[in-house]
């Protein structure tokens, strides 16, 4: 029989609206604009979760995006299942299911609790240390590491959901919808500036809007009823918008911030089809203005974890805004004046409070008198040093502290309590001001870090700047504003604002204990179950810098990023190691602030619209007849057409007999094509390829081969003189950007002078290529006006022509060593020219074949796959292709490297060719390439590049790069596979038609 | 993200734009006349500053004109961007 802890209506809670949710199976109730853990505490449920590491029972902690124990897994479906879900942030809804975390077979018996009596030999770096030797047991020990780390399931069936990716150009944005970022919002906004306000919380107000106490007003108002007209009117300003349940996660450089806005995950299940349930904002804003406001700190004693142990300011939100007190038997245990406003919101509330533990000894103010006068026991300059209960705190020790408060001292008394609430005062939320490059400073008195140095158009105001009280904030804000916006005055001059909060703090990292450290479990990392200990052992073992502590340690690295512990992790460390806290720095902050789903990362950007792809206009074709694509780059080719079931392997060997055999047509449409016009169309080739242009007439076709300065191959294709001042490059597929981008910057910046325009004409043309015997009978009749006697259209020549109307431009260039043309045809023509091609090609035999087959014909030939056979590391010379490096030009792009010291080098890594012993056996490309298989360690020689079995010469047959290969002519090597040695003998590299013949046949 | 001032288009977003190195490297006029302690230095010695760095930079997805940057490495701001040709500004 569970409890109900709701206490007092409240108007930020529907009592009409009743919710049922499911927690661990079973059934309950909340109202509409309830967090899940509201919800849960109203049910007398504390706890929720295991820690991560010991399996210790942890309960909600917070009332916010910072907590670090009350993590849930939401849904139960595998698709949107969702871990790591913050119960103090999701809202409920109709339908909610949700289940503790790290533990098995319950939360409320859970195996893994064993580690937390194992805690004494599982110190900091335990796996570190442990499972290092042997070595090789690694692979077994991480199995079932693996198996016991980890918080909550991933999906394993795909997102449903549906995400989206928005930019967002705004004058200001202001981040956080506090009282000082409604302040900001309203007075931006009214100046004219075009204002973007954002909050995480599904509400506007902040921590003020519940705060209804007659200790801090504002014109004589309560700050809440003041704020709630200010937020009313906001409201209503054109040029503000306001965005709720949308957090910054990520704070980049020239105010650009990334936001997720949050649009469904609070509506019943029912309510969500086909909305958008998570957007991505991309926000770039001329200014900036944070107010994220601050993060109530833990105190740090021992066993400072258990169920039932919040932070004061939680408890005291759970009372005001959800009407929900966290116990019956309160205590609260502060070293400032925090608690007492906690005290008062209670006493408001009829909730009982046992005690206020303080670690102050002499306090004066008027929250503590009005706290005193409703007779509750405050134990001045006092200390909590251990707790009880384990899966509900159910009582604390107490003892005085010493005078320097290094020691506790005089008796322990004990008191009984099920709510324990702890403030250690507040820490500024900076994390947005130093992800974008700002630098902290270290304000002594109450010891916090602050903005100092803005790395962009950008100002922190509220409590995230050091400003908590609300006479601080509201005198210090509209200064800063006007300053930050170049205005002569704001709507908040004069206001009258009464604040009773008193400044004193009494600063302790580590609170004191009767017992030696080794015995006691202060934690600083909740969720990563990091204590006080650990730090100080880390820093025994050496550790100094504040980032390796935490990596050793694990301090601040959960899904929490330490928002509540790294503070006091800094200051135990300097207390330890006597360093000065300014001096030691911050861990890095760095996005998001507070996890992203991975559908609000990729966005629209799932399935086919993952990566944009290219089709060729032919594309349907091939389709239709069945072929297989592979990808090239961007481009979809059709790889092979596999008939009545073939296999990729039968495909391509039918495809490449055909080819030489009869006639084999193939879709180049992909490879780059580069339209090069101007006066020094040809000295521009000329400094570009390594080979001579000047010469080449007009009508002819030929091979080059494209180097980068350091003398490597970079890309390779036919280049045709369409006339005097006029060429068009092809490169390859997956070149061609690049090799525009290479031209056009050698043109823009080494060789202004030369008058030459590249334009990229690949996608305008479609390419048809048809090879093999059969291919001049078959061409000359799609193009029946063109004369294609070798006389007039000899190999590596161009001819203008049409078909029918269309203009078209033939070459007869080969890439298969078949005598072949390439008919290039305006784009939209491609597809019919492709099936007159077929058509007419049926009765030679005309066979369609893929990438692979291409690959398998240019390889029986010897010709070179930019990006296969070479790796950038291949200079012409080691391919074997002297012929093509022009020995008389002065100069061209990587000639000079061709004789550094390294490129002349003989025994460099050479291309070859490679047959083997056994003619059947078909090496694996990128197979390595050994002389000496004794020899230990093995020297490796180099390895296999392209590798096929060739049809038309009925054996396997490979290239590959060797070092000194060169000169290893018939030379026996060895290629050692996982249980066999293949042995080859080093060949040319051309395997098939030496001389050329087939070209002019 | 930063954005660039393109002399020729005007501020746009990084992604629209390529960064290509250090700038001021001029290709040798005579390559052939270097050494090879010549040459690498050309070819790949560069500086990586922290400061002030001048860098070329690409819009590629805009107007396809290479410019130069000036550029604090060590806060990303941009101090001035001029065409390719113009002499760097001194202050």
């Amino acid at each position: 029989m569970t409890k109900n802890l709701r206490v007092k209506t409240s108007k930020f809670i529907d009592e009409t609206y009743k919710v049922s949710f499911k927690f661990n199976g079973k059934t309950y109730y909340g109202y509409k604009g309830d967090t899940l853990a509201s919800a849960l505490l109203a049910n007398d449920i504390h706890l929720v979760g295991r820690s991560f590491k010991y399996h210790r029972p942890r309960g909600i902690m917070t009332a916010g995006s910072e907590e670090p124990n009350a993590i849930v897994q939401l849904h139960s479906d595998t698709s949107r299942t969702e871990p790591n879900v913050r119960a103090t942030e999701i809202e409920i809804y109709e339908g909610l299911e949700a289940s503790s975390q790290n533990c098995w077979p319950s939360v409320n018996f859970d195996i893994g609790g064993i580690n937390n009596l194992l805690s004494p030999v599982l110190p900091a770096g335990f796996y570190y240390k442990t499972f290092m030797w042997p070595a090789s047991f690694w692979e077994k020990y991480e199995y079932f590491i693996r198996k016991s780390a980890g918080l909550g399931k991933s999906p394993t069936e795909p997102d449903p959901d549906i995400y989206e990716h928005k930019y967002y150009h705004c004058d200001v944005l202001v981040v956080g919808a506090g009282i000082s970022g409604i302040m900001a919002a309203k007075t931006a906004a009214k100046n004219g500036f075009k204002t973007l306000l954002v909050d995480e919380k599904s509400y506007l107000g902040g921590s003020t809007i519940y705060q209804n106490s007659e200790h801090f007003k504002i014109n004589n108002q309560t700050s809440s009823s003041w704020l709630d007209k200010e937020i009313n009117e906001i409201k209503k300003i054109e040029n503000l918008e306001i965005k709720i349940r949308t957090s910054v996660a990520a704070f980049h450089g020239y105010n650009f911030l990334l936001a997720r806005e949050n649009l469904t995950d609070h509506l019943p299940l029912n309510q969500r089809n086909n909305k958008i349930r998570q957007r991505l904002l991309k926000i770039r804003a001329k200014k900036v203005i944070t107010a994220t406001g601050s993060l109530e700190r833990p105190l740090i004693f021992d066993n400072n974890d258990r169920p039932g142990i919040l932070l004061s300011s939680a408890v005291e939100k759970y009372a005001n805004f959800f009407g929900v007190a966290c116990g019956e038997k309160n205590v609260l245990f502060t070293n400032n004046d925090s608690a007492y406003e906690t005290a008062i919101s209670l006493i408001q509330r009829g909730i009982n409070i046992e005690a206020i533990i303080d670690n102050r000894e002499e306090i004066d103010s008027s929250l503590i008198k009005e706290t005193e006068k409703n007779n509750i026991k405050i134990f001045k300059g006092y200390t909590v040093v251990d707790t009880f209960g384990y899966k509900r705190i159910n009582k604390i020790s107490i003892m005085q502290l010493s005078k320097d408060g290094q020691k506790v001292i005089g008796a322990k008394k004990s008191i009984s309590c099920d709510c324990l609430g702890i403030s250690g005062g507040w820490t500024p939320a900076v994390h947005l001001f130093t992800q974008s490059g700002g630098k902290l400073k270290f304000r002594n008195e109450d010891q916090v870090f602050i903005p100092d140095v803005y790395s962009s158009d950008q100002i922190s105001i509220g409590s995230c700047n050091g400003d908590f009280t609300l006479d601080e904030i509201l005198s210090n804000t509209p200064q800063i504003l006007k300053e930050f916006l170049n205005l002569k005055e704001t709507n908040y001059e004069n206001l009258e604002v009464k604040s009773s909060f008193n400044k004193s703090k009494r600063n302790i990292w580590l609170l004191p204990s009767d017992k030696v450290i080794g015995k006691t479990k202060p934690f600083v990392d909740y969720q990563n179950d990091a204590t006080a200990k650990d730090i100080k052992l880390a820093l025994r073992e050496g550790f100094r810098s504040i980032e390796h502590v935490k990596r050793y340690t694990t301090t601040g690295m959960g899904t929490d990023q330490g928002k509540l512990g790294n503070m006091h992790a800094l200051g135990i460390i300097s207390e330890t190691a006597g360093s000065k806290m300014g001096e030691l720095g911050t861990t890095t902050f760095r996005p998001p602030y507070t996890p992203l789903t991975f559908g609000t990362i990729v966005g629209r950007n799932v399935g086919e619209y993952f990566d944009i792809f290219r089709k060729t206009p032919i594309h349907e074709w091939h389709v239709q007849n069945k072929a297989e694509f592979e990808n090239v780059g961007q481009w979809k080719r059709a790889w092979y057409y596999p008939k009545n079931g073939e296999s990729m392997h039968d495909a391509v060997q039918r495809e490449s007999k055909a080819a030489r055999d009869n006639a084999g047509i193939l879709d180049a449409s992909t490879l780059g094509k580069i339209d090069i016009q101007g006066t020094d169309a040809s000295e521009f080739l000329n400094r570009v390829y390594t080979n001579a242009w000047s010469k080449l007439a007009i009508g002819k076709c030929r091979y080059g081969l494209m180097l980068n300065e350091d003398g490597m191959v970079y890309d390779d294709g036919v280049t045709t003189r369409l006339d005097e001042n006029h060429y068009i490059m092809t490169t390859t597929t997956g070149g061609a950007a690049t090799v525009l981008g290479k031209l056009e910057d050698y043109l823009q910046t080494e060789w202004p002078e030369l008058d030459v325009y590249l334009t990229s004409v690949t996608d305008h043309y479609a390419t048809v290529s048809v090879c093999g015997p059969n291919s001049k009978k078959i061409v000359s009749q799609v193009i029946p006006d063109l004369d294609f006697s070798d006389e007039n259209f000899p190999h590596m020549s161009f001819k203008n022509a049409k078909i029918g109307e269309i203009k078209c431009r033939v070459m007869r260039i080969s890439f298969t060593g078949e005598h072949s043309y390439e008919i290039n045809i305006q784009a939209n023509y491609g597809k019919s020219v492709w099936e007159k091609c077929m058509e007419i090609g049926k009765e030679f035999n005309i066979t369609p074949y893929g990438t692979e087959t291409m690959h398998l014909l240019r390889a029986e030939k010897g010709f070179i796959i930019v990006g296969q056979d070479t790796d950038a590391t291949m200079t012409p010379i080691d391919l074997q292709m002297d012929w093509i490096v022009s020995k008389k030009k002065y100069d061209f792009i990587g000639k000079r490297s061709l004789y550094r010291s390294d490129t002349i080098k003989e025994d460099r890594k050479q291309l070859v060719g490679l047959l083997t012993e056994n003619p059947d056996e078909v090496l694996e490309e990128g197979a390595q390439i050994v002389a000496d298989i004794k020899k230990s360690p093995i020297e490796m020689l180099g390895h296999v590049t392209s590798s096929y079995y060739s049809p038309n010469l009925k054996k396997s047959i490979a290239l590959g790069v060797v070092r000194g290969g060169k000169n290893m002519m018939g030379q026996k090597l060895i290629i050692p596979m996982e249980n066999k040695q293949i042995n080859v003998t080093v060949a040319d590299p051309v395997f098939f038609d030496k001389e050329n013949k087939r070209l002019n046949a | 993200m930063f954005i660039i001032n393109c002399p020729y288009c005007g501020e746009r977003e990084q992604s629209e734009f390529k960064a290509g190195g250090e700038a001021h490297i001029v290709r040798p006029k005579q390559p052939t006349e270097l050494s090879d302690d010549q040459w690498a230095e050309y070819l790949f010695m560069r500086k990586n500053i922290k400061g002030i760095q001048f860098e070329r930079w690409i819009h590629t997805h805009g107007c396809r004109k290479w410019f130069n940057v000036v550029r604090d490495t060590s806060n990303d701001v941009i101090k001035a961007v001029y065409k390719m040709g113009e002499k760097p500004p001194t202050k």
